[in-house]
């Protein structure tokens, strides 16, 4: 079996993302921590990115990096002790941690080989061009088609505007209410 | 194929000098040696161009900004014009001594400065110079540029907090606060040529420009240029780091090339910024031979950025700075909403006008952004008109508030 180099690619983007999981469950620094958090979520990217989602790939690096890891960082900074904590991130249920790992791990591997078969997932998936091209317009197209997804989308939108109006509510100064 | 010196120039004339040299190659080397190489060559050559023409900008700024404030400018250093002066900076940069501030987080402290010029230089690669010059023709490309520019925020954080300086940390929250601010109409201004040209891809949007969308959706541009100047923390709107009245930001305890790394930056992205414009707005490297002749369209192109360049440092040397009240008032209570409407009426008028001929479509599109402007303008004055009435009453009430008691007296 000979490696290719997009296999190589996403090894390398994988260890990267893994490592830098591992240190954000580690480290006591939480500021290091959250640095590290930025850079696994721009490893997910990276995977994206080689399996071709370049929507998706520009979203996790907007919402992940641009908005989420920015509140995680102020959400830090705005709280005094936790930034150097003398208690130690592990605990004593490693022994049970092993065995749920093993079982997901199970049933991970199960799932991924019954969804594709051994002879089917060393090949990357070759999709056209034109697919590829279409790719957006078939996404901003679904989420308004009545038969396909206006109704999750329109829910998330009323959603997210009832937040907005909370947030607002929330911060008004109380004597001006 | 063999190597051949005339078709070797011809394709340095037609800027297609990479697919030249692996057609010749393409029989002794394997394909992904060839593509790797080629790409790796093209990353390079942007890099190195984009970091040698920051020498350049930087004298050609400092130059203009002279000539408007009546000055002559670098006038020592590399003959009558100075053209070496930046050069002896960035020596003069790269031989200061580098510090670290005690109790700094060296991590976060030292990752900043290469952040931010990574996410400056990774911009470019969606931006079209020339027809079919482009380093990666992204389906998603506008949104690519917004997603790399997000990035560029965390890394202000990172300067401000690694500094263990509190003037430093204060300068970073109050960037990130405008920079996220003013993402918000940029996004949505650059929505409108997204709906226009029906694409995010940047070549897309330049090849379906028959007529520039700066003279289709003016509202738009001026939007966007607007932001623009806030995202780049230029002056009016460079108070983040307002050299003649406060401390710096949050750049504070850089010295030595890696403060040089945030200005270098800073100019690459405003370069960039340029770039965009002149790409979605005024046409890119469209113009008169620009298809049959690539070098054309990479003049063209460049012409109209050094335009849009030279109109960011015109601002410079003309306006004074604003308030941070003033900044915030006019993002969140004057661009955001005009440009919500704006996206409404335009969607509007494109389905309307969905059969029409290019010309008729850009006309009506033209009609409706001005109409809109002049409301929009008329609804400030009122605003501004109605302020300044109630300032006046208030004055007039404490004027007799103040007059009673001194009348009292007198009895």
């Amino acid at each position: 079996m000979t490696i290719t180099f997009q296999q190589i690619v996403f090894i390398a983007i994988s260890a990267f993302t893994i490592i830098s999981a591992w240190i954000v469950v580690t480290n006591r620094n939480l500021f290091h921590a959250a640095i590290a958090l930025m850079a696994s979520f721009a490893g997910v990217a990276g995977l994206y990115i080689l399996l071709e989602a370049g929507f998706l790939a520009a979203s996790q690096l907007l919402v992940y990096i641009g908005a989420i890891s920015i509140l995680i960082m102020f959400a830090i900074m705005m709280t005094r002790r936790l930034m150097q904590t003398a208690e130690s991130p592990y605990n004593l249920q490693w022994k049970w941690g092993i065995v749920a790992a093993f079982l997901i791990f199970i049933l991970l591997a199960v799932l991924i080989f019954q969804t594709w078969p051994a002879d089917t997932y060393a090949a990357p998936p070759v999709q056209s061009p034109a697919a590829l091209r279409g790719s957006v317009t078939d996404l901003g197209i679904a989420l308004v088609s009545v038969d396909q997804y206006v109704l999750p989308f329109e829910v998330a939108s009323v959603l997210l505007l009832a937040a907005l109006v909370g947030a607002i509510v929330i911060a008004w100064p109380e004597d001006d209410r | 194929m063999t190597f051949d010196i005339v078709e070797f120039l011809e394709s340095i004339v037609n800027l297609a000098i990479f697919d030249y040299l692996s057609e010749i190659w393409a029989d002794d080397l394997p394909s992904w040696l060839i593509n790797g190489v080629s790409d790796l060559a093209g990353v390079l050559i942007i890099c190195t161009f984009n970091l040698l023409i920051v020498l350049f900008l930087i004298w050609f700024e400092r130059k203009i900004i002279a000539r408007i404030q009546d000055r002559i400018g670098p006038n020592r250093v590399g003959g009558r014009y100075g053209l070496l002066q930046s050069v002896a900076d960035a020596m003069k940069l790269m031989t200061k001594e580098d510090l670290t501030p005690a109790g700094a987080d060296k991590i976060a402290f030292n990752l900043a400065p290469l952040i931010v010029v990574i996410a400056a230089l990774m911009m470019w690669a969606v931006i079209p110079f020339a027809p079919g010059v482009i380093g990666t023709n992204l389906n998603v490309g506008v949104f690519y540029i917004l997603a790399i520019s997000s990035v560029s925020v965390v890394a202000l954080i990172l300067a401000g907090w690694g500094s263990n300086n509190k003037y430093a940390l204060l300068g970073a929250f109050r960037s990130v606060a405008q920079l996220v601010s003013y993402e918000v109409p940029m996004i949505m201004a650059l929505l409108i040529p997204i709906i226009l040209a029906g694409s995010m891809s940047t070549q897309r949007i330049v090849i379906e420009q028959s007529v520039w969308y700066v003279f289709v959706v003016p509202l738009s541009a001026l939007i966007f240029f607007i932001s623009a100047l806030a995202e780049l923390g230029r002056t009016p709107f460079d108070l983040l780091e307002a050299e003649s009245e406060i401390v710096a930001g949050y750049h504070i305890e850089y010295s030595g090339m890696k403060f040089a790394m945030f200005f270098l930056a800073e100019f690459i992205a405003t370069l960039f910024m340029s770039a965009l414009f002149a790409t979605i707005y005024l046409g890119g490297w469209r113009g008169p031979g620009a298809v049959e002749y690539p070098i054309l369209g990479l003049i063209y192109f460049s012409l109209k950025v050094f335009f849009v360049y030279f109109m960011f440092v015109w601002i410079r040397g003309t306006l004074p700075r604003v308030r941070i009240d003033q900044l915030l008032n006019l993002n969140w209570k004057f661009l955001v909403p005009l440009v919500l409407a704006l996206i409404l009426v335009v969607a509007l008028v494109d389905k309307l006008m969905v059969n029409a001929d290019d010309w008729t479509r850009a006309a009506a599109l033209l009609l409706s952004n001005i109409v809109l402007g002049l409301v929009a303008l008329d609804f400030v004055r009122r605003h501004a008109r109605r302020q300044r009435l109630d300032a006046d009453e208030v004055e007039l009430v404490e004027e007799s508030v103040e007059a009673q008691p001194v009348s009292s007296a007198a009895h």
